[in-house]
């Protein structure tokens, strides 16, 4: 096999080791190390596969995240509470999951195989029309920023249309937080 | 954070702060040209702010950044990039790059891709920075500054 293969194979398992960690550690703020670890991991996963803009805005959000989940963890109480364990409860959803993931696992079985993907070989291919023309139609040297913000650029407008939308649910339900403490004259706690 | 963190990380954060920015709006300019790109850029950008805000304490920043400001960038950045979407409708179709294309590899390329690059950095960028400030310096019972 491929060297580049173990290593990344390698990293899957750090990342699944980190991810376990993550859901069963006790501590909130090994968990939220455990998280960056993943990140990391998925950035230099894909470094090696060729895809640098990805890598850079993994590193980016991931540092944030970090950040904000630390911030937050070390300010805010720990709330969650252990209720008892009802199995069944617990064996339908890991009887649904199983079967989810067989039918997941059989569709796999059906796609082209990993790195050979199914629109670069298709003949006359959308992505090899983005290949051989993207510099003359679009001017732009990056084709991923080409295809982002060019050709599929409406599915950018989508994407950022979601971002906006989080970012001001957040803050509208942060801020009516605040206002209701306010309102019923609470004191800060901390 | 009343006084914000030492002294060393203070003058460490004088020094760096202002490259981090400049390295975030230099992935987002030259997305076009090399990785990067409006979405990394603005991310790097707000990883800066937090920087200084994080080092120097929620006392000293509180003029410096306020809500009011990193909403205003939000907003702005999203409707810059549905204006460009629709300038496209000048020559004919929605989100067409009308633009000049120019000569490759240059800053001054590619039409509105550098643009819609621009405009995505500055939502992204005051968003999530705007996500920070929400969580570090809301306090219940606490009326915030730039808040009507």
């Amino acid at each position: 096999m491929d060297p580049i293969m173990w290593l990344l194979l390698a990293l899957l398992a750090f990342m699944i080791i980190g991810a376990l960690i993550a859901a069963e550690t006790e501590d909130l703020l090994s968990s939220v190390v455990c998280v960056g670890a993943v990140g990391a991991g998925l950035a230099i996963i894909d470094l090696f596969l060729g895809a640098p803009d990805l890598a850079i805005t993994q590193v980016a959000v991931e540092v944030l995240c970090v950040v904000f989940l630390i911030r937050v963890v070390l300010t805010r109480r720990d709330e969650t509470h252990e209720t008892h364990k009802d199995t069944l409860a617990i064996g339908s959803v890991v009887l649904v999951l199983g079967v989810l993931l067989v039918l997941g696992g059989w569709a796999m079985t059906t796609l082209h195989p990993f790195g050979e993907p199914l629109l670069a070989s298709a003949d006359p291919g959308v992505a090899g029309q983005y290949l051989a023309g993207g510099l003359e139609q679009t001017g732009a040297a990056n084709y991923v920023m080409a295809v982002l913000l060019d050709y599929r650029a409406y599915d950018t407008l989508g994407e950022a249309t979601v971002i906006f939308v989080s970012i001001i649910g957040a803050y509208a339900i942060l801020r009516k937080t605040g206002r209701v403490h306010h309102a019923l004259g609470n004191e800060p706690d901390r | 954070m009343p006084s914000g963190m030492s002294l060393i990380v203070k003058t460490v954060t004088r020094l760096v702060a202002s490259f981090i920015v400049l390295f975030g709006v230099y992935v987002a300019l030259y997305g076009h040209v090399s990785p990067g790109g409006g979405f990394a850029g603005g991310a790097i950008v707000a990883g800066g702010l937090i920087l200084v805000m994080l080092a120097f304490g929620r006392r000293q920043t509180r003029n410096m950044f306020t809500h009011g400001m990193a909403l205003g960038w939000d907003c702005g950045g999203a409707l810059a990039f549905v204006a460009i979407a629709l300038l496209g409708y000048l020559a004919g179709d929605f989100f067409l790059n009308f633009a000049g294309h120019g000569d490759p590899y240059r800053l001054a390329s590619a039409g509105t891709i550098p643009l819609s690059n621009a405009a995505i950095a500055a939502k992204v960028g005051a968003g999530l920075f705007g996500v920070f400030l929400a969580l570090a310096v809301f306090r219940p019972g606490q009326r915030q500054e730039g808040e009507q």
